[in-house]
């Protein structure tokens, strides 16, 4: 028999499956699809904040120093800041490595 | 006394959708349509009624249009027929889904090909499966008053509901038909609130994503209130009774109480089986027709009780389900009847396609065929009647 697979019993969701509590798709964890996560070298970060304006899932937040790093619970690994950097400094690393 | 008018029933079913008060009119008329629409937008031109009406590009937007007003609360109103319903396809199925209480005159015309713009079941049959609830009309009173009922019952339960009126055949005829006292009326059909809607003061999403993990959970709560629509369709039955004395159940009888052999049909044609009993009955005959008012969702244990101890019952189909073991009808009936201990033999004819008359003179030599089943099991799962060898 295959185990009970459901997030939430039938009883317990909205008429029509709407969704109540706005905003909630923050809690919804997109990274786990992921082949290749962004990786980024410091070294050559010049902290132009491409990745940050590019990224389509809007992964992308400044840390204190300045640097831009990714949020990897929302990244889908699609690739667009590695492609984009204008130095470099992000690399696609298979997600097994 | 409530005073009758005549009416073509098409505009007395649109006066009866502008009596309910509606917000939102969506359609867009194009061959093979009816004056339903036609008349609601000159009412809306004239003043009469205060709804908004949108012309819109196609019927698969008609629908669209009301699954948007519906999801901000408002009640809508759309009417299509044949190849218009197949053009909404799509959006039937989201409209139930998203469990929106939209109301449509479906107006039962053939679909093509061949080209076709007259009566029969088969555009109502396509869609029989897309989670709505459907009601047949046989006459223009009763179109009236299912009009009523939908929206009481398509607001209480969160569904949509279509109202089943054969074309032409009803659509273009006209009819004596009373309209239910507007003070009635309100009372019975109070203005529409609706909990969860789309409202920028409260943010909700409706639409999302079923990923595995939730689709089949969402699929079995829609079941279920569709399911659970039944006792809320009684109930607005009989209160309706009650306002109005005219009597409405999931599954109607004619004559059934010592039947041996029935007809069972649903729409406008039960009208002639009906005449066709009185024939055969001031013979001796003992025949009776069972209606089905309520095809979704199918009232199995009303029809089973209808059916009372026939012996044999023919099934009157009036669309034809390629390839299947019989027509729509006939293949919900063997189902119902597999689940209960009765089995009488079930004739399925297949007749009235495409406008083609089925007279009451028709229905005297279909019982008469029914009869002959008592004694000599049908050869075919079903046979289209009348057919030209």
């Amino acid at each position: 028999m295959p185990k009970d697979q459901g997030l939430i019993s039938w009883k317990e969701l909205a008429p029509g499956m709407y969704i109540l509590e706005p905003g909630n798709s923050k809690k919804f964890k997109t990274g786990d699809w992921r082949a290749f996560r962004p990786v980024l070298d410091k070294d050559k970060c010049i902290k132009c904040g491409m990745c940050y304006i590019l990224c389509p899932d809007i992964c992308y937040q400044q840390d204190q120093d300045g640097f831009f790093i990714c949020n990897l619970f929302y990244c889908k690994g699609c690739g667009i800041c590695a492609a984009n950097c204008p130095k470099k400094a992000i690399t696609m690393v298979l997600e097994e490595e | 006394m409530t005073k009758k008018f005549a009416k073509e029933v098409s505009i007395a079913v649109a006066e009866a959708v502008a009596q309910c008060k509606v917000d939102v009119i969506s359609a867009y008329p194009i061959t093979p349509q009816t004056h339903i629409v036609e008349h609601l937008a000159e009412l809306v031109n004239n003043g009469e009624l205060d709804a908004e009406y949108i012309p819109v590009e196609s019927e698969h937007a008609a629908m669209s249009a009301c699954i948007g007003a519906a999801a901000t609360g408002a009640r809508t109103f759309t009417s299509t027929s044949a190849q218009g319903l197949l053009l909404m396809y799509e959006t039937l199925f989201i409209a139930s889904g998203m469990r929106l209480p939209i109301v449509m005159a479906l107006v039962n015309r053939s679909v093509s090909a061949p080209i076709s713009i007259w009566n029969d079941h088969s555009d109502v049959m396509s869609m029989r499966d897309a989670g709505w609830i459907h009601f047949f009309a046989e006459n223009g009173q009763q179109a009236v008053d299912l009009i009523y009922h939908a929206y009481k019952v398509a607001e209480k339960t969160l569904l949509p509901v279509a109202v089943n009126i054969d074309g032409f055949i009803l659509s273009h005829v006209v009819e004596p038909v009373t309209f239910l006292d507007q003070n009635l009326l309100d009372k019975y059909l109070p203005p529409l609130k609706i909990k969860y809607k789309l409202d920028p003061k409260n943010p909700i999403t409706i639409g999302a994503i079923g990923v595995p993990e939730i689709y089949t959970e969402a699929k079995k709560a829609q079941d279920e209130a569709l399911k659970a629509s039944y006792k809320i369709i009684l109930q607005a039955w009989k209160d309706f009774e009650k306002l109005t004395g005219r009597k409405y159940l999931p599954v109607e009888t004619y004559q059934m109480e010592d039947a041996e052999v029935a007809i069972v049909i649903m729409g406008s044609l039960a009208e002639n089986a009906m005449n066709a009993v009185d024939i055969l009955r001031a013979k001796g005959k003992k025949v009776g027709v069972v209606r089905i008012r309520l095809w979704r969702p199918f009232p199995t244990k009303d029809f089973l009780k209808a059916i009372g101890k026939v012996k044999t019952l023919c099934v009157v189909d009036r669309a034809v389900s390629h390839g299947a073991t019989g027509g729509p009808v006939g293949i919900e009936v063997r189902s119902a009847l597999y689940q209960s201990n009765k089995r009488p033999r079930v004739l399925n004819l297949i007749a009235g396609l495409s406008g083609r008359d089925v007279t009451k003179e028709d229905f005297v030599e279909i019982f008469e065929k029914t009869f002959e089943t008592l004694t000599k099991k049908p050869t075919t799962p079903y046979e289209i009647y009348g057919v030209k060898e």
